[in-house]
């Protein structure tokens, strides 16, 4: 399975996607710069995290506009899985490939933490090999990380299973304490209507290692290529 | 021409940036401040054209607003 990290001007989290992709889970992986305009020969896109753009106007504004982005909307609408994280979610919401808004942080201050998250949706691709209502241990790094939707958009998430991690206490409870910057019912990641396109504020590829402190990240990748390998 | 677009929060959308503004504000006893929204001024330099005001409200809903959470006015002159 070929994956590709889409690299803007800006983005600093590509290497360490590269780097769980390839040395961690063994499988095949390539930058695309952001100029690139055929994706031929990837199985999965990952946006990642990172300051496209320096962030100018609103993060991820700019990054909607790169050239690679017109080949990345082809790829999700042709039902190819595409995974953004942190500041690959917000400029998927940009593009209009996912709903909603990633917004300043409630206390305005940037976030570099663990935190916990609970599976609230393991029929989806990319959380396959976790159990619902599972509890994860993976960190966040944002400054603008709190998902704001319009009510109806929010009920129409919740309500169709798409809201796939939340942030949770320790013990799975959903509650103000645990929600690190002010996102609309916790919300920590969510999935297209079709499936296949996901995006989360925390970083899965920087919890695939016991060295890191977490591998809980890691399933999240490999429920990626079991599932493709089954396709 | 100049253009200018003011970038502003929709109602009901917080605006923590505008919340910190106003307990600042209300520290300074400036107390008769009750609310603060914080937005953005833009100022474009345009060529003017007969499509100008089509263009410019292009322009406000592909890049400049996110219309998710943002309303926009745009001024010639």
């Amino acid at each position: 399975m070929k994956f590709g990290v889409i690299v803007f001007p800006g983005s600093n989290c590509d290497h360490d996607c590269y780097h769980a992709i390839r040395h961690v889970l063994g499988q095949d992986v390539s930058y695309v710069w952001h100029k690139e305009t055929s994706l031929k020969g990837f199985d999965c896109l990952l946006l990642p995290g990172g300051f496209s753009y320096g962030d100018y106007l609103r993060t991820g504004a700019i990054a909607r506009f790169s050239p690679v982005m017109g080949e990345v909307k082809n790829f999700a609408e042709k039902g190819g899985p595409v995974l953004g994280i942190c500041n690959g979610f917000q400029i998927l919401t940009e593009a209009g490939l996912l709903p909603g808004v990633l917004m300043r942080n409630k206390d305005l201050r940037f976030i570099c933490s663990h935190v916990n998250l609970r599976v609230e949706n393991n029929g989806t691709m990319f959380t396959g090999l976790y159990k619902k209502g599972q509890v994860l241990n993976i960190p966040i790094a944002h400054a603008d990380g709190r998902y704001y939707a319009p009510a109806e958009t929010i009920k129409t998430l919740e309500d169709s299973g798409r809201v796939v991690l939340k942030y949770c206490s320790p013990a799975g409870a959903i509650n103000d304490d645990a929600n690190p910057n002010g996102s609309a019912m916790n919300i920590a990641g969510i999935i297209n209507e079709k499936g296949n396109v996901m995006g989360t504020m925390p970083h899965p590829e920087r919890a695939c290692e016991a060295i890191l402190g977490s591998e809980d990240g890691k399933a999240l990748f490999e429920s990626i290529v079991k599932s493709f390998l089954k396709s | 021409m100049k253009a200018r677009v003011y970038v502003t929060l929709k109602k009901g959308v917080l605006d923590p940036q505008g919340k910190a503004v106003l307990s600042a504000l209300n520290s300074m006893d400036f107390n008769e401040v009750k609310d603060v929204r914080i937005g953005k001024f833009i100022e474009l330099t345009i060529d003017d054209g007969p499509q100008a005001e089509k263009r410019l409200r292009q322009m406000c809903e592909r890049l400049l607003a996110n219309t998710v959470i943002e309303d926009f006015k745009v001024d010639t002159e």
